[in-house]
């Protein structure tokens, strides 16, 4: 579908049984509505939308336009509206929205941007509803507009004593036009906003309700699966056995499937890493399941090739090396490549005179294995394919963009698909990359019939989308008075480089070098929780650890110290934090967990990190016992801006650090002639009950500022929290993830 | 293919299935109660949680043929109406995030709870360190198990 550039607007219309319902979709300027006729509809947008319904009856609902999959937008989205709407949110009706680019945009999950971009965007339709209401109520009462007030979903006049329902102005509130400017309400008059609301879906998950895509079940449907290469650099040949498989009990056909056309421009969310599987169709999961162990197939090492891509615009050529691909290999060629020249991103002053000048130099190198994103819902979706459209729904991240792809393959047009989200059990970045979406099309339209595609754990574990495998090496030089003077990053990755050259310490020393590298690989990759930034905060933080140490400097105050000098005199430009900021969440967590005092007795790690809009900071206090890390407790402060849901928010924050302590303690996925070490939970160790945190405390800044997501910022940090904490505990800097591995 | 009679969540009911389908298939594909989940079809995640004569088992490493007269309850037969202790607790520590282990969580914690209505905070993580949560809301599993201790003792 086209994106076509037009002004934001926002569109009422009556609903069939009175009422009336307001759509909102928004480009930049939120202030440039008018109403449009409805056949003038653009058919995409570039920014988030919303949309509020009410009956004549006064049953309000409020359409929650992004997919859910833990984050808690399906609550917080929605009290935005209701805010400005100025209704009783225990009384609202809130529902999933479909993928619907005619209404909505920026119907994805990604980049903890859901919040950031809908602030005002929702704000503004739930104002504009409320605005129409009390319009309508100003005429029927024939009294002036600036005389009604509203109260929890009741419009008032006080002097005629006057007063109706939302629902009872609903009808003739959708003959007003649409006001192109509406008052919004100040942050001190918020009820709704900063007081925590319960998950609006959690009594049908404490009741084990089908609320995910793998729970989708109609008549007549088969269950899929595929049987992907047993490695990264093979692929299909041949099925050996199918003749034999089709007889088997329960099951209605094999065969292989291509999921993109070879002459097809892959975009950026069209990674797959085996464009052509084989899959098997049953009437029930473990008939396809024994069918599945019974199947013979060969297998065929790939060629190298190219393919080209378009990244959101950008134009690039991958290349796509043959071979099967070993960990000791990548780590050795990262090693090896982190001795030669690399691209430079960013540099200030003169490096290298401040080296050679320096009285200290520190230098050292940090590694991260891959990492597998193990949703708890292993990848699945429901497809029916016929001639005339096509259905889906399941659990997904990306659809407008998934939808585009299926629209290529099957050679039908957007219009004719119809895609519904369903609940995501967990996404993490791996659902952005929907090539089970393609797939379960492709085999519903092969056997003409309604198909749920399920991947079994070790499909999911050994289909690639990895985090990547990345290396930095840091150098940073003090002067005599153990003043930082320069700063030298220089990072690496098979086959995506985490570099963020303009990220803190950029800014605060006046020589200041960043560069990086890639190497190529046939291992696909993909986001994963705060991309990049999850190795970069690991790395950095614990090297700004060691530098601080090296300058005889507390940790905090060392780095409070270089966030000083960006406030009073930055360096360079372009860097992406605000000092100030960032300045205050290290301010919070120092004073809230007592560091003074306690990081005489304890074994505290500190680290910080700006990301996603937001800033960061956790202290952790870890002891050893029977030679294993117990993790007492984590302090955590965050600048997120305005907090919208206040539990649910300290909830991401906890969910973040007991993740991130997991994935550094424990996560690794690694490669033998190209097959995954890993496949299931018993060999790729998660993190259990017993091994997080006994407590976590978090404390937001308080502040007016545009609120942020709390998806990904609180994540990156804990890394080298721990690895900090892990230092003063037994003496040792840990280089390498997984620590388990290296303590 | 052989017949069954199975006891699930205080009704009997048959099934023509093959003697190794594991009892979580038969939820989810033959009898239409799809509460209980697939995680990893080894035991290893707990997602799949039932109980069978009030155990805590993984019904995906369980099969059909071995369940015999048992009763088994799903996280569908702990209540009718989310009103059962461990599910009023987990409502109020708002424990989830995306929600896909938590039925497993709470049949595990239920059946920690029977056994032991007291539990440490030891106990608890003993009892619970088979159920994996990819979202990390370990902490509050643990505070809403506390809480249901409470409100299940003080009945």
């Amino acid at each position: 579908m086209k994106t076509q550039s037009r002004r934001s607007f926002l569109k009422a219309s009556a609903l069939s049984g009175g009422g009336f319902m307001l759509g909102i979709s928004f480009l930049s300027n939120f202030k440039s509505f008018g109403s449009e006729p409805i056949t003038n509809l653009p058919l995409n947008f570039n920014e988030l939308n919303g949309f509020v319904k009410i009956t004549a009856d006064n049953i309000i609902k409020i359409m929650s336009p992004n997919p859910e999959g833990g984050q808690g937008v399906k609550t917080s989205m929605p009290m935005i509206v209701a805010e400005e709407l100025d209704v009783d949110f225990s009384k609202i009706v809130i529902e999933q929205a479909d993928l619907d680019t005619k209404h909505f945009t920026r119907q994805f999950i990604g980049g903890s941007q859901a919040i950031h971009q809908g602030w005002m965007p929702l704000r503004t339709a739930g104002a504009t509803a409320r605005q129409m209401l009390r319009e309508a109520a100003a005429k029927t009462w024939n009294v002036p507009v600036e005389e009604i007030t509203t109260e929890l979903g009741v419009l008032h006049h006080k002097n005629s004593g006057k007063s109706a329902k939302y629902g009872e102005m609903a009808t003739a509130a959708a003959q007003i036009p649409v006001p192109k400017d509406v008052k919004l309400k100040n942050v001190k008059d918020f009820k709704i906003i900063g007081k925590s609301k319960r998950n609006v879906d959690l009594e049908k998950i404490v009741s084990g309700k089908p609320l995910f895509g793998i729970d989708t079940k109609v008549d007549g449907m088969l269950t899929a699966m595929i049987v992907h290469p047993p490695a990264f650099g093979l692929k299909f040949k041949a099925i050996q056995n199918d003749v034999e498989i089709k007889k088997m009990k329960g099951i209605k056909d094999i065969f292989s499937i291509k999921i993109f056309n070879d002459d097809y421009e892959k975009t950026f969310f069209d990674t797959t890493t085996f464009n052509e599987v084989v899959t098997i169709v049953g009437n029930s999961t473990w008939e396809v399941m024994q069918a599945k162990k019974a199947l013979k197939i060969d297998w065929q090492p790939i060629e190298s090739y190219t393919q080209n891509r378009n990244m959101l615009g950008r134009k690039v050529v991958e290349k796509i090396p043959a071979g099967l691909e070993d960990s000791n290999e990548h780590k050795a060629k990262l090693a090896e490549r982190m001795t030669q020249p690399a691209t430079v991103r960013r540099k200030d002053g003169d490096v290298e005179s401040a080296f050679k000048n320096a009285a200290k130099v520190i230098e050292s190198t940090y590694n991260a294995p891959y990492l597998a994103h193990n949703c708890m819902e292993p990848m699945n979706f429901f497809a029916n394919v016929t001639a005339e459209k096509a259905e889906l729904s399941g659990p997904l991240q990306k659809p407008e963009f998934t939808e585009q792809a299926l629209s290529a393959r099957l050679g039908m047009p957007l219009e004719k698909i119809d895609i519904k989200m369903t609940r995501l059990g967990g996404g993490y970045g791996r659902r952005s990359y929907a090539h089970w979406l393609i797939e379960a099309a492709l085999i519903s339209q092969k056997v003409k019939a309604p198909v749920k595609l399920i991947y079994t754990r070790e499909d999911d574990m050994t289909s690639g989308i990895y985090r990547s495998t990345y290396s930095a090496y840091f150098r940073a030089a003090l002067d005599a008075n153990n003043n930082l003077i320069a700063f030298h990053v220089k990072t690496g990755g098979t086959p995506e480089s985490p570099l963020y050259p303009n990220r803190f310490p950029a800014g605060t020393v006046d020589n200041y070098l960043a560069e990086d590298f890639t190497i190529d690989s046939n291992i696909t990759v993909g986001s994963y929780r705060a991309p990049r930034s999850n190795f970069m905060a690991a790395a950095e933080q614990s090297f700004i650890d060691e530098v601080a140490e090296a300058a005889g400097k507390d940790p905090i105050d060392f780095r409070l110290e270089l966030l000083n000098r960006a406030k009073e005199k930055p360096v360079g430009k372009n860097n992406e934090y605000e000092p100030e900021r960032f300045s205050k969440v290290l301010e919070l967590v120092k004073e809230k967990s007592n560091w003074e005092n306690l990081k005489k007795s304890k074994k505290l790690g500190f680290s910080a990190y700006f990301c996603h809009d937001s800033y960061a900071a956790h202290v952790l206090d870890l002891e050893m016992k029977d030679g294993s890390p117990v993790i007492n407790k984590v302090w955590c402060a965050i600048d997120c801006g305005i907090v919208i849901n206040p539990n649910a928010a300290k909830n991401m924050a906890e969910g973040g650090i007991v993740d991130a302590v997991g994935a550094a303690m424990y996560g690794k996925m690694s490669f033998t002639k190209g097959v995954p070490d890993a496949n299931n939970f018993h060999n790729y160790r998660m993190i259990r009950h017993n091994e997080a945190p006994k407590q976590i405390e978090v404390h937001f800044v308080e502040n007016e500022i545009k609120p942020t997501g709390m998806g990904e910022p609180a994540y990156p940090p804990v890394y080298a929290a721990l690895a900090n904490a892990l230092y003063r505990a037994v003496g040792k800097r840990l280089y390498q993830q997984p620590f388990i591995e290296n303590l | 293919m052989a017949k069954y009679s199975l006891k699930i969540n205080g009704k009997t009911q048959q099934v023509d299935v093959d003697p190794s389908t594991p009892i979580l298939w038969v939820l989810r594909d033959h009898l239409n109660v799809p509460g209980t989940k697939f995680g990893c079809g080894m035991a290893m995640c707990g997602a799949c949680t039932v109980h069978l004569d009030g155990n805590a088992v993984r019904s995906c490493s369980l099969p059909v043929s071995a369940i015999g007269k048992g009763a088994i309850t799903t996280i569908e037969g702990i209540s009718a109406d989310a009103s059962h202790p461990v599910q009023k607790a987990w409502l109020e520590h708002d424990v989830a995030q995306c929600g896909y282990c938590q039925g497993g969580q709470i049949m595990s914690a239920v059946a920690l709870l029977k056994s032991n209505p007291k539990p440490t905070d030891e106990d608890i993580d003993n009892a619970m360190s088979g159920n994996i949560c990819r979202c990390g809301t370990y902490l509050r599993i643990k505070e809403a198990i506390k809480t249901a201790a409470k409100t299940s003792n003080a009945k």
